[in-house]
């Protein structure tokens, strides 16, 4: 649709939104990053951001991130690509899709009871002989719960990948005397390579942001960048640090997006909109 | 096709119980009558009636349903507009900035939303409460609506409105009757996933409320802090049923509007 009619006066409402919202959120977050408690100009949140405090905790948000993501992957790329291979796929795909729409408070509240001294988990171990475990408040029950929040985000982008994949070089690759296993790995597997790539970029950015699963599922065990930010700006009250923070979790997202960037041809499922 | 072997079905299979499970636990517990997750006692109604007999509690449902129809109403509009806006824009480099800034908000973290906003809200003066939370729910709103929209802008025929301009249709003619018209699907889909975002929304809302005012995520997040309630397992009854008359809403309007969009005629 080529039609300039219409662009000046329906373009004000959402470039004022772009203004407001986009850009100057961004600046004032930078902003706030060079001011001390004060409101004085500085770089000490800088130089603190390099001390060991907080690189570790960005090293091991890292590491909590990354399990995440390879746990989710490896749970979801076969659930994905079961799915394609059932009769009525749309409809089991929308069955994957739904728990996602269930708030996700309530599903983190549920493994409160779920992982609890007398909950479920603990009576089925103590059947089989296995004494009471402490399972909540455990790094293995926060990974966990990530893992099963994150999971209809990972199977969505590469059940569309893998749904595009056309069958005949599947045969083909069979026809060649490929087993099944050199299918997967150079014909399937590459092919859907930027479903993968959505799906680590939907998991891997919101795993690094994660505050309210640490504070609930981890009881503080596990500080992520979420949760340092939300620390510093809702119960420290150092916007200065807060935004500090937010700044490389900025920078690192980008850098993220980068590695998973999807160059424009191929099966990209978000193509569109770039 | 091959046929699923035993071994994949039952993978499948645990995979859906594994993300149906603690669901239907908070659903089957908020009938117990024992007030804890651990043993069921006997069934009763009595934690769904707490629920309404708060009336903090309703207050706060009504808050979040308030905020979510307003908020996904508003974004509507102005994603709607903006949509329509970029597909006219003819400078590409132009466009490609005005989309890569349209999808900052959405690849951005909850936390970093958040905390931006509250930044901003306090130093424009914006009162933490209402209309914070308002304007945070519209502004993470609008991109999703763009996005919904673009597709069916984007293989709108321009002879479409070419025909209408030879008509001697106006602008808001082309607007209304042309344009609006065909893009409705796409309008309805960004609408529900405005809705669904807002309801679902906690990291936003709990950096730009204020004191006073809380949204049923806040307040589960608060009631979960202090422990177990069984009120808690009553409001996801709740919102699991909502959800799926939801759900099912969407599905059905998408459904319909595929199958009348051949046969529409604008009036």
């Amino acid at each position: 649709m080529r039609n300039n009619k219409n662009s000046p006066f329906t373009l004000v409402p959402y470039y004022l939104w772009i203004a407001l919202f986009v850009i100057a959120p961004i600046i004032l977050v930078v902003y706030y990053s060079l001011l001390d408690l004060n409101g004085n100009f500085t770089f000490a949140n800088y130089q603190n951001f390099f001390t060991g405090v907080y690189l570790k905790m960005t090293l091991s948000s890292f590491w909590y991130a990354f399990l995440i993501t390879v746990f989710s992957l490896l749970v979801s790329y076969p659930t994905a690509y079961l799915i394609t291979k059932t009769k009525q796929k749309q409809l089991w795909l929308i069955l994957i899709i739904i728990p996602s729409w269930i708030n996700l408070l309530l599903k983190t509240y549920a493994f409160i009871g779920i992982f609890g001294m007398s909950g479920p988990i603990n009576a089925v171990l103590k059947t089989i002989g296995i004494p009471e475990q402490q399972i909540l408040f455990t790094d293995a029950s926060f990974v966990f719960v990530a893992v099963y929040i994150f999971i209809p985000f990972m199977i969505l982008p590469i059940f569309n990948a893998l749904d595009k994949l056309n069958p005949a070089l599947i045969y083909a690759s069979r026809d060649l005397g490929a087993s099944k296993l050199t299918t997967f790995r150079r014909v399937i597997l590459p092919l859907t390579m930027n479903g993968v790539k959505s799906g680590i970029q939907a998991v891997f950015i919101p795993s690094l942001s994660l505050f309210m699963i640490t504070r609930l599922i981890a009881g503080n065990r596990v500080i992520t960048l979420g949760t340092a930010i939300e620390q510093q700006f809702l119960v420290t009250q150092n916007w200065g640090m807060g935004s500090t923070i937010a700044v490389f979790l900025i920078l690192f997202m980008f850098i993220i997006m980068l590695l998973t960037g999807q160059k424009e041809k191929g099966a990209s499922q978000n193509g569109k909109a770039k | 096709m091959e046929k699923l072997s035993k071994g994949s079905k039952l993978y499948l299979a645990l995979v859906f119980v594994v993300l149906y499970a603690p669901i239907l636990f908070l659903v089957f517990y908020s009938f117990n009558s024992g007030g804890t997750m651990t043993n069921f006692e006997s069934f009763t109604l009595e934690h769904y009636k707490a629920v309404f007999d708060d009336t903090r509690l309703i207050n706060i449902l009504i808050n979040t349903v308030v905020v979510a129809l307003l908020s996904a109403l508003i974004s509507t509009m102005i994603g709607t507009l903006g949509a329509i806006g970029i597909v006219s824009i003819r400078n590409h480099k132009l466009r490609n900035t005005v989309l890569s800034l349209n999808n900052i908000l959405i690849v951005s973290p909850d936390v970093i939303i958040g905390a931006s906003f509250l930044i901003l809200f306090t130093m424009v003066g914006v009162n933490l409460g209402f209309s914070s939370v308002l304007l945070a729910h519209v502004a993470f709103s609008i991109p999703i609506v763009v996005i919904m929209v673009l597709p069916k802008l984007q293989e709108m025929n321009s002879s479409l409105i070419d025909a209408a301009l030879d008509l001697g249709a106006s602008r808001r003619d082309i607007l209304t009757r042309v344009i609006l018209p065909y893009i409705k699907p796409g309008i309805f889909a960004g609408f529900f996933l405005a809705l669904t975002y807002s309801l679902d929304d906690f990291a936003v809302t709990f950096f730009v409320t204020g004191n006073g005012f809380s949204t049923l995520s806040v307040e589960i997040y608060s009631m979960a802090r202090a422990g177990v309630s069984l009120t808690v397992n009553a409001i996801s009854g709740l919102v699991f049923f909502v959800t799926m008359l939801l759900v099912l809403g969407y599905y059905f309007i998408t459904n319909r509007s595929k199958g009348a969009r051949g046969s529409e005629v604008p009036k």
